[in-house]
């Protein structure tokens, strides 16, 4: 990880109609920085990291993405996207294309990359999730764990160099959350810069630079995981980790 | 050695009876009831139709038969066929037929939907109009209000329906849009044509719509018809497009933006994919509607194949023998529109295919 700052979120505010998600959030991610949020059910995870690649709009303050502010202007929302990847919790491959032509589409319109290479790139990144042998099925035919695999090497073939992972376990049976994880954390051994929102408590202590913890739309304490996890400032962030611990 | 329950002669037949025509008491009830209805109508039917008709001749050896009297569409096929389009000339109007045949074969396998496939309908098309209007070296010249019959049905009917689709994406599209002004015209557009019956929308093409035209500038019949039904037709086929668009699960929309993929890359490439496989039957189901409807075009003076079928009764000497013109006609519908549905429910099974476990 180095100093610069790669993700940068300064007073930003979000309304959904009238219900204020979002209160004057402020957050850096620096390049190559693993950072995990965690916070109860409707704190705006969801939403912030959302914001940062434009799915959901921001009403107020500023967010820059690799030195580009999101505006308005579909210029920057494609630039960004270009450069930031996402995995959903519900994988979104999809489901009327074969697992190889999921990872070929982006590259081949949005980047123009030529078809036979972009399926080369692809059948790289299936064997480093460990799942080219299921190139030509179709995402239906695949299990939870490997659909979401298959979702996560979709965003790389992009070569983004932001991975956004909204969830990325919750929708898994438990068995094939660590075939999951374990691409995760190879991804961030080689030096990814990502925005993880997951109570993987075990994947946040291993792998996370930082950890946030939310609650109301608001950044209530922001630490490394020893610390957040083991010497918690902050009242609502022991009530939560005391609930998830206990689960 | 345990003896296998003999298979008799009748075990098939029997398993297969047991499980298509008597697996409820009410679809007892049913079979039994069309058994019966067979009984009663069938025999005279086969009796009339092909034991003591009669296939060529004249009308006084049909009305002495008592049966069928084919003879009739012997006598008059090439009118029921192709209406008062210059007998000599009535190869044109079956080429015309032929093209349309192929180019529909070659739209129907999934392999096959890809850019040539624009291009061979606008080639077609353009084919078809030289075929029969002529005017070209070798093909003398035929006004539109001689051309007729089947070739007339499938003119007005595949290109009402190739041109009406691209017209029914783009409202449906538009009806969802994020953009007011799109959304509002598309609405308004949707439902001003859908409140209009067809008949009143060629009845305006032909009569109100020239006399808002300045002095001295006519649009053809044919063409006025023809726009018309496709204006009219893409309406409800946008309807069932939307159908399609809203069965879409937010998470492909956001899926294909986090990727980078445009509007209309996302459009053409995710969304609209999937959302058309879902409304096959709609859809198909719009295009018999057309199909048939355009027999309507009678109230403006063109003659479809119903109308032609009704020239050719309109000869005294065989107005007696208006079944088997009407027989015939509903042959040739029936030839078309279950083509159609048979292809339908083949095309829903075989893209399907992914979405089914295996
Ligand atoms: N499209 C929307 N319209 C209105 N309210 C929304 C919308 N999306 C989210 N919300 C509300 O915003 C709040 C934050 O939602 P968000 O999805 O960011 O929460 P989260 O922290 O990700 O929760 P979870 O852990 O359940 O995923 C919730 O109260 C939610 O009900
Ligand atoms: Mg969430």
């Amino acid at each position: 990880m180095n100093d610069e700052i790669v993700i940068s979120l300064k007073d930003v505010n979000k309304w959904y109609g009238s219900f204020h998600v979002l209160h004057d959030l402020s957050l850096d991610v620096r390049k190559g920085e693993r950072v995990v949020v965690c916070g109860p059910s409707g704190s705006g995870k969801s939403t912030v990291i959302r914001c940062v690649n434009r799915l959901e709009e921001h009403q107020a303050g500023t967010i820059t993405v690799n030195g580009i502010e999101l505006t308005s202007d579909l210029k920057t929302v494609e630039a960004v996207r270009h450069d930031v990847g996402m995995v959903f919790q519900q994988f979104n491959l999809f489901p009327h294309l074969t697992v190889l032509e999921n990872l070929t589409l982006a590259p081949i319109w949005v980047k123009k990359v030529p078809k036979a290479e972009a399926a080369g790139l692809a059948m790289t990144y299936l064997e480093r999730v460990k799942i080219a042998d299921h190139a030509r099925k179709y995402p239906a035919q695949l299990s939870g764990g490997q659909q979401q695999r298959v979702a996560i090497a979709r965003s790389l073939c992009m070569r983004p160099s932001i991975m956004l992972f909204d969830e990325p376990t919750s929708a898994l049976d438990p068995e094939m959350i660590k075939e999951v994880l374990d691409v995760m954390v190879e991804l961030a051994n080689d030096g990814m810069t990502m925005v993880c929102v997951t109570h993987e408590m075990g994947f946040a202590r291993t792998v996370a630079d930082t950890v946030v913890f939310m609650a109301d739309g608001q950044i209530v304490e922001k630490n490394s995981p020893a610390e957040l996890f083991g010497n918690p400032q902050e009242e609502r962030t022991r009530q939560f980790l005391s609930q998830i611990i206990r689960h | 050695m345990t003896t296998e329950p003999t298979v008799g002669l009748l075990t098939v037949p029997w398993r297969w009876s047991r499980r298509h025509l008597f697996q409820s008491p009410g679809s007892s009830v049913l079979t039994l009831l069309a058994a019966w209805l067979l009984w009663k109508v069938l025999p005279s039917a086969v009796n009339w139709a092909l034991v003591k008709a009669v296939w060529s001749g004249d009308p006084a050896a049909c009305r002495a038969s008592g049966g069928a009297c084919w003879a009739f569409v012997t006598e008059k096929y090439r009118l029921i066929l192709f209406g008062i389009y210059p007998y000599d000339e009535q190869w044109r109007p079956l080429t015309a037929i032929v093209v349309f045949v192929v180019m529909m074969l070659a739209s129907a396998h999934p392999s096959c939907w890809r850019r040539w496939l624009i291009w061979m309908w606008a080639g077609g098309l353009v084919l078809v109009g030289i075929l029969m209007w002529g005017g070209v070296p070798g093909l003398p010249y035929v006004s539109n209000d001689r051309w007729g019959g089947l070739p007339l049905t499938l003119i007005l009917s595949a290109t009402g329906i190739v041109l009406s689709f691209p017209l029914a994406l783009l409202l449906a599209l538009g009806r969802r849009s994020r953009l007011p002004a799109v959304r509002a015209a598309s609405v308004a557009y949707i439902e001003l044509w859908r409140g209009v019956p067809l008949v009143s929308v060629l009845f305006m093409a032909s009569i109100m719509f020239p006399l808002f035209l300045p002095e001295g500038i006519t649009v053809d019949k044919l063409l006025r018809a023809q726009a018309g039904i496709i204006l009219f037709t893409a309406a409800y086929l946008a309807e069932n497009v939307r159908g399609g668009l809203q069965a879409i699960a937010r998470g492909q929309f956001e899926a294909a933006d986090a990727l980078g993929l445009s509007y209309w890359q996302k459009t053409r490439l995710i969304i609209l994919p999937q959302a058309l496989r879902l409304v096959i039957p709609p859809l198909v189901g719009q295009f018999i509607t057309t199909f048939k409807d355009t027999s309507l075009v009678v109230i403006i003076g063109l003659y479809d194949l119903l109308s032609s079928t009704k020239m050719a009764l309109s000869d005294p000497q065989w107005r007696a023998f208006y079944i088997e013109g009407y027989v015939v006609a509903a042959l040739i519908y029936t030839v078309f529109t279950a083509a159609m549905s048979y292809y339908s429910q083949y095309l829903e099974r075989r893209l399907d295919r992914d979405r089914r476990r295996s």
